[in-house]
């Protein structure tokens, strides 16, 4: 197995934390049990329903067998220890693993009834759909106004040049960025602070009204004012999207989910609604990554 | 002994000075508990008693073999009688050259005067001496400054820092050889270009459309009177370029986004490499691909349209310079959207755009001032390319924009300027210089510009 990891790691380009299987102390693989997960994985109103979703790198396996419904304007948060395969799972919702030549899905994965890996499902459209967040800002290097414009016009959503202005205008005030930067819609986004940054990022995001936003720690790179601000955002937004958000601090995920799933060694271990898995876990292994006795 | 040997010898002594300076640091060393009670490692030492014993012999090895020369000929021509004393520079270096002929053995000395006989005989023995005393000097001062460095080898002596700052004057006088080298040219050229001015009035160098180097080599031939005009010239230089750049620029440009956006990894290890290698081919096999059978080709099949056409043309030679530089652009370009950090891909193809309007939208946009630069540093080279076109392009300063037509450039002119035997002092000749000295700064303007727009682009992601 350490062979093919170099391999992955050496060979393609990695996102921040695509997860490569570490193996750790064999207790916690014996206490998992393959395909099982304790609690409430499924949902009465899913938008996603994931069923024995497996992910290969190359032949190294990254997730093994997870079955989960994420409901519709739900915030779900993904924990778990670094290399869980909480990441690859989350690229797994809008396709974007298929950059990686060796990397391949097995099992079910459905948006609203409609199959995500189905050959002829048309990726353009069902990005468009499920929008994403990255863990660094990577705002375009062109003005504030492009970034946010870029996906409407690819998605033709404006005929007219006030179209465009205003749902830029949207989008900028529903990431809570109009106020500051209203003035300087013209300037390079590059210059602008890392939370404006990765604000803007937000904002580019829901600008082609997606109905999913998926954020992979999207707070990991900003200081606690900006993390604040964020996390205020996604609160907001959570009224409109179903937010799926990878985070590494347990405080975030307990701020501003809805559901809390604990992944490790690429199972997914528990799931439940956040207050009872950080107050009552029914799981020994989230109980002692909740309490920080590993990860 | 033989400079060369001399050197040899040198190097020798300065490796002995080395094992005898690290021997001494560790028996230095050794009473007071260990190597760790020196000031540097032992290496150092060694280092330093090298640098020491060899570093100002070879100053003085170099300085005797510049000078000695000069210096042995000041004698000798000194030594003659008045009478045959040269009263010019020319006479002086004629003579000289006799004088050694006869001492080399080329001239038996039965064949020259008596006292260039004798002259020969002193200038035998003058060099004998010289490499005698040149070879005793530089290995006494080889030995004794080696001694000199070894015996101030002290515990206490901080050797390291001493070899890194010598160490790093010899990494100066390196860097500031490559550069002298190239004040070196600009100046000769420089030299000569102003003697051409001297001939050829600026105006009819820089304006005139006529170009015609065929003067007249005495003062009774009947010739033209030559004309110096390097507009033809530099046109047919820009055309082919131009030409150039329309294959090489497209071409380079869209295999390098094909080999970082859309080739797997299997087809890139392959292709990449087969790119390159059209930049391995020697100019010289381009050269004759282009005259034998691109220019043909073209000329046929313009003739079967109804077009005429030469059989050396420069769109045979501006196509096959833009193959040649093909890899030159495919492979900046390549390292330039690779540079794009990763982010950018992932954050516009997150948003639902196909990788194709990820590319034209933002990787290219982002890519575009280094892929200027790699553009503006093959125009570059496009101007300087000189055996294709000399082959393909043809000799007629034809002053046209017509691709089919025949053009010269300026390498070109500068080459059959200069080849075969030439007279120095001839506006034909210096015209070459002149010309040098245009194509020079133009390139160089146009290296300065591209360095400036990479640098520029760089500053956008550190």
């Amino acid at each position: 197995m350490n062979s093919v990891n170099t391999t992955i790691a050496s060979e393609v380009t990695q996102p921040d934390e695509v997860a490569v299987p570490v193996q750790e102390s064999k207790p916690a693989e014996t206490i998992i049990e393959e395909g099982k997960t304790v609690g409430k994985p499924f949902s009465d109103d899913p938008k996603f329903k994931l069923r024995d979703v497996e992910v290969f790198y190359g032949d190294a396996p990254a997730i093994k067998k997870i079955s989960l419904d994420i409901g519709r304007n739900e915030v779900i948060a993904f924990i778990g220890p670094s290399g869980c395969g909480k990441s690859t799972f989350l690229r797994c919702l809008n396709r974007m693993n298929d950059s990686i030549d060796i990397c391949r899905v097995k099992g079910s994965l459905q948006l609203d009834d409609h199959d995500i890996y189905d050959p002829k499902r048309d990726v353009v459209e069902l990005r468009a759909r499920v929008g994403m967040v990255f863990q660094k800002p990577n705002p375009f290097p062109k003005s504030i106004y492009d970034n946010v414009a870029y996906g409407p016009r690819i998605h033709g959503l404006a005929n007219r040049k006030s179209d465009l202005d205003e749902i830029v205008e949207n989008s900028l005030r529903k990431a809570g960025l109009w106020e500051e930067v209203k003035d300087r819609l013209d300037a390079n986004a590059t210059g602008m602070s890392g939370g404006q940054q990765q604000r803007l990022c937000i904002a580019r995001a829901i600008a082609v009204s997606p109905e999913v936003v998926l954020m992979d720690e999207p707070c990991s790179a900003l200081d606690p004012i900006a993390t604040a601000k964020v996390e205020e955002l996604i609160a907001e937004l959570s009224e409109s999207y179903t937010i799926v958000i990878v985070t590494h601090s347990m405080q975030q995920a307990a701020r501003v989910s809805h559901r809390t799933a604990y992944f490790h060694l690429g199972h997914l271990v528990e799931v439940n609604e956040t207050n009872k898995v950080f107050t009552s876990p029914e799981h020994e292994l989230t109980e002692s990554y909740i309490t920080g006795r590993f990860g | 002994m033989q400079p060369a040997n001399l050197l040899l010898l040198t190097l020798v002594l300065a490796i002995v000075a080395y094992w005898l300076g690290y021997a001494r640091s560790r028996s230095l060393a050794m009473p007071l508990g260990g190597i760790r009670h020196l000031k540097s490692l032992p290496f150092y030492y060694g280092a330093r008693a090298a640098l020491w014993s060899g570093i100002p012999a070879l100053i003085v090895l170099g300085l005797w073999a510049a000078f000695q020369g000069k210096v042995i000929q000041l004698i000798v021509i000194g030594g003659l009688p008045d009478g045959m004393m040269p009263a010019t520079e020319g006479e002086a270096s004629l003579l000289l050259s006799k004088i050694s002929n006869v001492a080399s053995g080329a001239l038996p000395p039965g064949f020259v005067e008596a006292p260039i006989a004798e002259a020969a005989e002193r200038l035998k023995a003058l060099r004998s001496q010289s490499q005698f005393l040149m070879s005793g000097l530089v290995i006494s001062v080889a030995v004794l400054a080696g001694f000199l460095g070894w015996l101030r080898i002290r515990p206490r002596l901080n050797a390291r820092a001493q070899v890194e700052s010598i160490l790093k004057w010899v990494f100066f006088a390196c860097a500031a050889l490559a550069i002298l080298t190239t004040v070196g040219i600009i100046f000769s050229v420089a030299f000569e270009t102003f003697r051409f001015f001297e001939k050829v009035p600026f105006t009819e160098f820089f304006f005139g459309s006529h170009w015609s180097p065929q003067t007249a080599l005495r003062a009774d031939q009947v010739a033209s009177e030559g004309a110096f005009g390097m507009i033809p010239l530099f046109t047919g230089t820009l055309l082919i370029s131009a030409i150039a750049m329309v294959v090489a620029v497209p071409v380079g440009l869209l295999s390098a986004i094909y080999l970082s956006e859309y080739a797997g990894r299997k087809v890139r290890g392959v292709v990449k490499p087969l790119l390159e290698m059209l930049a391995g081919i020697p100019t010289v096999v381009y050269g004759f691909f282009a005259a034998l059978t691109v220019a043909p080709f073209i000329s046929d099949l313009a003739a079967s349209m109804g077009i005429e056409a030469s059989s050396q043309s420069a769109l045979a030679a501006g196509a096959v310079m833009g193959i040649m530089i093909i890899p030159f652009v495919s492979s900046l370009s390549d390292d330039v959207i690779n540079a794009v950090p990763q982010a950018m891909r992932d954050g516009s193809l997150a948003l639902g755009a196909t990788q194709s309007e990820t590319m034209k939208k933002v990787i290219f946009p982002a890519a575009l001032p280094g892929i200027m630069g790699g553009i503006l540093l093959a125009v570059s080279r496009a101007i300087g390319e000189t055996m294709i076109v000399v082959m393909a392009a043809g000799l007629a300063a034809n002053l046209t924009a017509n691709p089919l037509e025949t053009v010269t450039t300026v390498t070109v002119q500068i080459v059959t300027l200069l080849t075969g035997d030439q007279e120095f002092d001839s506006a034909k000749t210096l015209a070459a210089f002149a010309l040098g000295a245009m194509l020079f700064l133009a390139t160089l303007l146009l290296n300065v510009i591209a360095l400036k727009i990479v640098r520029k682009y760089r500053e956008q992601y550190d």
